[in-house]
């Protein structure tokens, strides 16, 4: 019996007990799937923002600075790509970080593992893949995104690139260490309670539109619909996926219970890896405002040798699954 | 006591600098509202994320955009002690 057991229930009742849906219709089995697939995301989005949140209050980005500017190359690379796991990335705070790991001596390429590994492995996206397909995409999700961070940050690294940075960055050396105040266990549940909510209250209407498409196509659309056009046969469907990702960072919440639903439709698991992490990994508002700190051709870099790691993981899952 | 927002231009940025103007429109305060999009100022308060609220000089909002009464809360417990 699942731990969503009792979810189960609660979504059998509501769709043929409260709205009375005649059992095996293809409307009660996309009624069904939502309000199951709804509630349970909630549920994780929940405890497992709440407890990444705990942990982050242990780590704030003066703190990682700190250990990373002691690092060097390889470990540092290893180091920042896992706490770029705990760390959320808003485009917002993109330039501030750049600038506060490069002035304070991280190492380029050590800062780049960081830059990629924080938004690709993003608390909610792995939520969602936990949700939607289960812990062992989920694992294969943060170890490849993980790979991709440590390798691009190294490749970058020995490129030699501190050039392509623009020069007003290393004219700045920081002196200022803030006062960053001990946090009581009370400070920490409230900041994560408060965040946990934040976090609802931005992404409910992406993932009720996402379950919601969701729900239909696994309820109207063939099994295998797909396979025809992004099967693990077609050489095309991971770059294609990969560009289509770009653009829609924002949407992450959204895009991925759609997913989860178009692999169940014949899309193959690599290519869905290679999209989602292109959605989380490569995004357009974050290459923008980091054209503040670095040359464009710095940045056509970074997309391209990350672009690279998430073709390989894709044609290599693809290979690999099923 | 001068109040400033800093942030690196974007919209959560902005919105805290809307939030922070109402909170002390709605305080009745004179004080002054300043919106700073230099990212290097941020860093110099040794604070590396934005958006940031500041008053006299210190960040006491790093990060992210609570309420407006939050916001009011925030102004008054820090204006206090060295207004005047």
């Amino acid at each position: 019996m699942s731990i969503w057991y009792p979810i189960e229930l609660l979504a059998n009742w509501l769709t043929y007990g409260v709205f009375s849906i005649a059992h095996g219709t293809l409307l009660a089995e996309a009624v069904n799937f939502f309000i199951f697939d709804t509630v349970k995301i909630f549920i994780l989005i929940s405890v497992i923002i709440f407890a990444v949140s705990i942990i982050r209050s242990f780590l704030p980005p003066e703190k990682i600075r700190r250990i990373l500017s002691h690092k060097y190359q390889f470990t540092g690379n290893i180091l920042a790509a896992l706490f770029g796991i705990v760390t959320p990335f808003c485009s917002c705070s993109a330039v501030p970080l750049f600038l506060g790991f490069v002035e304070a001596g991280v190492p380029l390429g050590v800062t780049f593992s960081f830059l990629v590994a924080s938004p690709m492995i993003n608390e909610v996206a792995l939520v969602l893949l936990l949700g939607m397909f289960g812990w062992k995409v989920a694992l294969i999700y943060i170890i490849s995104g993980l790979i991709i961070a440590i390798l691009a940050g190294i490749v970058i690294g020995k490129l030699k690139v501190e050039g392509l940075v623009e020069e007003f960055v290393y004219n700045h050396k920081i002196n200022a260490t803030a006062n960053i105040t001990e946090m009581s266990w009370r400070d920490r549940a409230n900041y994560a309670k408060t965040y946990t909510l934040d976090i609802l209250k931005k992404v409910w209407p992406y993932i009720l539109i996402g379950i919601g498409i969701g729900a239909w196509i696994h309820g109207y659309v063939p099994t295998d619909f797909l396979a025809r056009y992004a099967g693990r046969d077609k050489w095309y469907a991971v770059p294609l996926a990969t560009l289509i990702g770009i653009p829609l960072y924002s949407n992450a919440a959204g895009v991925i219970p759609l997913v989860s639903v178009l692999t169940e439709k014949g899309v193959a698991m690599g290519t869905t890896l290679a999209f989602m992490m292109a959605v989380t990994g490569l995004s357009l508002p974050e290459f923008m405002i980091l054209k503040k700190v670095m040359k464009t051709k710095l940045i056509l870099i970074f997309a391209t040798v990350v672009g690279i790691g998430i073709l390989f993981t894709g044609y290599l899952f693809n290979f690999v699954l099923r | 006591m001068k109040i400033q927002v800093l942030g690196s231009g974007c919209p959560t940025c902005k919105k805290l600098y809307e939030s922070t103007l109402q909170a002390v429109e709605e305080l009745k305060s004179n004080d002054e509202v300043e919106y700073i999009t230099d990212v290097q100022k941020i860093l110099e308060m040794g604070v590396m994320s934005s958006p940031v609220l500041a008053i006299g000089g210190k960040a006491v909002i790093v990060g992210s955009v609570p309420n407006v009464e939050k916001i009011k809360e925030i102004i008054q417990k820090n204006s206090g002690s060295e207004d005047k």
